[in-house]
């Protein structure tokens, strides 16, 4: 049995949830968002992903109905939202800050948001139950926000906001308040919960690495445009810009012209002296076009002798270590000067390391190894 | 140790030298008769005859007397009911200000506050004076409401209570303001945003969140206006009529008009152990907000 891939986005027949048609958003001079179009699909699990500043807040905010756009519609499920005051909206957002009513106990606070429908009383303790059940906050029900702790607050504010089983929960930064390892659990908690509730979920992160582990989808942002939209593998292993691949993860950038030899295949020349690199692209570039092979460290190989039939290969001396535990990441500089970095996993101990600081080294990596791009 | 000491014993000192042996006093004076004499009280305390004489003398006549003549009791209610509802109106006023100057731009907030703290500038004497050429017949106000065609001929607002509402709010409204303004400034806006997300509209999340996490302010601040107000000696006195009738007022003229210490004492000594009850109550409630803000 196959289960079927969750991809509507390739589907032509779906319909998105939500819609933005060319939306523009201006404060006084500043443009937040340009002239943005996005759809995106329920069920989704969205990442807006971006540095602080380009836009993702912006964003959330006007799918929340705090800000209204300059230009532009946002459509939620086919109905144009801008006159849609947000306390009318069948969104709900968890705020940064958890925004949780101090003077009210945990189970107020998840009690808020039902009461203000004047749902039988009934009903309301049944679906707060069933929030406190979800978010195993079940003891702490009677206690005030301040005295629990950053996570289970965390949590509090993912059942208040789930509690009116909105359309579209907005998450805003939801992990950036909690320790590392208490994050990436909760990362896990999250996706399991936007599955079992099967509600869309748009998150704002400035953290690449959480919008890769919970996305279905991410859309790198940047001066209020998006950059690529894409799920977490392609953004990763086939960005389409050095804005993007540097963004996410880490990446060597090598700047040089483009020669094609072949079908797909090119010979890119940089920093004089050094041999033309080989490299298959399925982006195609014209004789002399400036362009930049971006490599990820992880797929280059160092080693200590000169690799047999290796696409590319080049010499130098390692300059810095960065020892991560589980990897090791090298530095490299070559002898024009340039700093290739490359991964490998440690998987001896650490006394046995094969290469050390000022060692000659051979860096390899094969002609698919990188992606090419204009700019 | 001795230094920590000496710190805590000049504060106490202070007390003991200012408050509670001029309380003694009044007291003491509040137990005795009136006389004409000087000064006008018996018994005077003196060496031969000592302490235990002295003592024998004292008694409680002062207090049964004030529960006698129905003056005394109706100048208390008069003056709890007037405080009440000055600090009510003070916070009427008061809350809309301090919330309007929190949502003020950032960069106008310091001048507004500067605004509500102006008047404490020019003396309090002056500024009811002033009250008074405003508010008379002849006053500002009126000449102001003739002008305008709205009456015929000059309201009375001098000398009655709503001249007294109106000095009360006025002089005590810079006390309602501040601590409502402290409260409202450390609201956090996203919790507005929250209630809002959640399904109330303005005015919902204005008295569900707004109101409840400000509430620690509207204590002190009906506390700081009720506290003084109930004791206002000068207002009353100024403003009001021969009507007016508050126990500042009573005091006074126990003391200067007949003369009577032992009786104006008592007064003063029952006043303040009705002020001992808001007293206690508004340091709880600090004692509690602080305990929720660690």
């Amino acid at each position: 049995m196959t289960i079927p891939v969750f991809e509507p986005w390739n589907d032509p027949e779906a319909k998105p949830l939500i819609q933005f048609q060319n939306v523009t958003k201006r404060f006084g001079e500043f443009t937040a968002i340009d002239d943005l179009t996005l759809g995106i699909y329920e069920r989704e699990f969205f990442a807006l992903l971006g540095p602080s500043g380009c836009g993702k807040t912006t964003m959330m905010r006007m799918l929340a109905g705090f800000e209204t756009p300059t230009d532009g519609k946002i459509y939620l499920s086919g109905q144009d939202i801008a006159p849609v005051p947000p306390n009318k909206r069948l969104v709900n957002m968890m705020f940064q800050s958890y925004a949780l009513f101090p003077h009210l106990s945990i189970w107020d606070n998840i009690a808020f948001g039902l009461k203000r429908e004047n749902k039988p009383k009934h009903d309301i303790e049944e679906r707060v139950q069933e929030m406190l059940r979800l978010t195993r906050l079940e003891k702490f029900a009677r206690r005030k926000p301040h005295q629990i702790s950053g996570g289970q607050r965390q949590r509090v504010a993912l059942a208040r906001s789930l509690a009116k089983a909105p359309k579209l929960l907005l998450l805003d930064e939801p992990l950036g308040a909690l320790d590392k390892k208490l994050r990436q659990d909760t990362q896990f908690e999250l996706m399991d919960i936007q599955e079992k509730t099967g509600t869309t979920f748009v998150i704002v992160t400035h953290d690449q690495e959480e919008a890769m582990t919970v996305a279905s989808r991410v859309a790198v942002m940047d001066n209020g445009k998006l950059v690529q939209v894409a799920t977490p593998d392609r953004i990763y292993e086939n960005p389409n810009s050095v804005y993007v691949a540097d963004f996410i993860g880490d990446v060597n950038i090598i700047e040089g012209t483009a020669k094609p030899t072949g079908p797909d295949q090119y010979d890119i020349a940089w920093k004089e002296g050094a041999e033309p690199l080989n490299v298959k692209s399925q982006n195609s570039f014209s004789d002399g076009q400036t362009c930049h092979l971006a490599i990820r460290p992880e797929k280059v190989t160092i080693s200590a002798d000169k690799p047999a039939d290796a696409d590319n290969a080049v010499q130098g001396r390692v300059l810095d270590i960065a020892y991560l535990g589980n990897i090791s990441t090298y530095h490299v500089e070559l002898p024009t000067g340039a700093v290739i970095k490359a991964q490998t996993a440690n998987t001896r101990r650490i006394a046995r390391r094969a290469f050390n600081w000022e060692d000659p080294v051979w860096l390899s990596w094969t002609a698919t190894a990188g992606v090419l791009l204009a700019e | 140790m001795m230094r920590r000491f000496v710190l805590i014993a000049i504060p106490y000192l202070w007390l003991l030298a200012l408050f509670l042996v001029p309380f003694a006093i009044v007291f003491k004076i509040a137990l005795s008769d009136a006389a004409i004499a000087r000064p006008p009280y018996f018994p005077q305390f003196d060496w031969v005859e000592g302490i235990g004489a002295f003592l024998a003398e004292l008694d409680f006549e002062n207090f049964v007397w004030l529960t006698e003549d129905d003056l005394y009791w109706k100048a208390y209610l008069s003056s709890l009911r007037i405080a009440v509802i000055s600090t009510f109106l003070t916070l009427l006023v008061g809350y809309p200000m301090a919330y309007g100057m929190v949502r003020a731009p950032e960069e106008w907030r310091p001048t507004l506050m500067m605004l509500v703290i102006l008047p404490f500038w020019t003396s309090f004497l002056i500024r009811v004076y002033a009250w008074m050429g405003i508010l008379s017949n002849e006053g500002l106000l009126n000449q102001f409401l003739i002008w305008t065609g709205l009456i015929d001929s000059p309201l009375t607002i001098l000398n009655t209570n709503t001249a007294v509402y109106i000095g009360i709010v006025y002089t005590y409204l810079p006390f309602m303001i501040l601590p409502i303004y402290s409260a409202l400034e450390r609201l956090d806006g996203s919790l507005i945003e929250a209630a809002e997300d959640l399904g109330c509209s303005r005015l919902q999340a204005f008295w569900l969140v707004t109101i409840p996490l400000s509430r620690a302010g509207i204590i002190a601040g009906c506390f700081l206006v009720f506290i003084p107000t109930l004791g206002e000696f000068v207002i009353p006195s100024l403003l009001g009529g021969s009507d007016t009738l508050m126990i500042g007022k009573v005091l006074w003229e126990e003391f200067f008009s007949n003369r009577d210490w032992p009786v104006a004492s008592a007064v003063a000594v029952v006043l303040l152990l009705l002020l001992i009850v808001p007293i206690v109550l508004f340091q709880r409630n600090q004692q509690k907000q602080q305990e929720a803000e660690q």
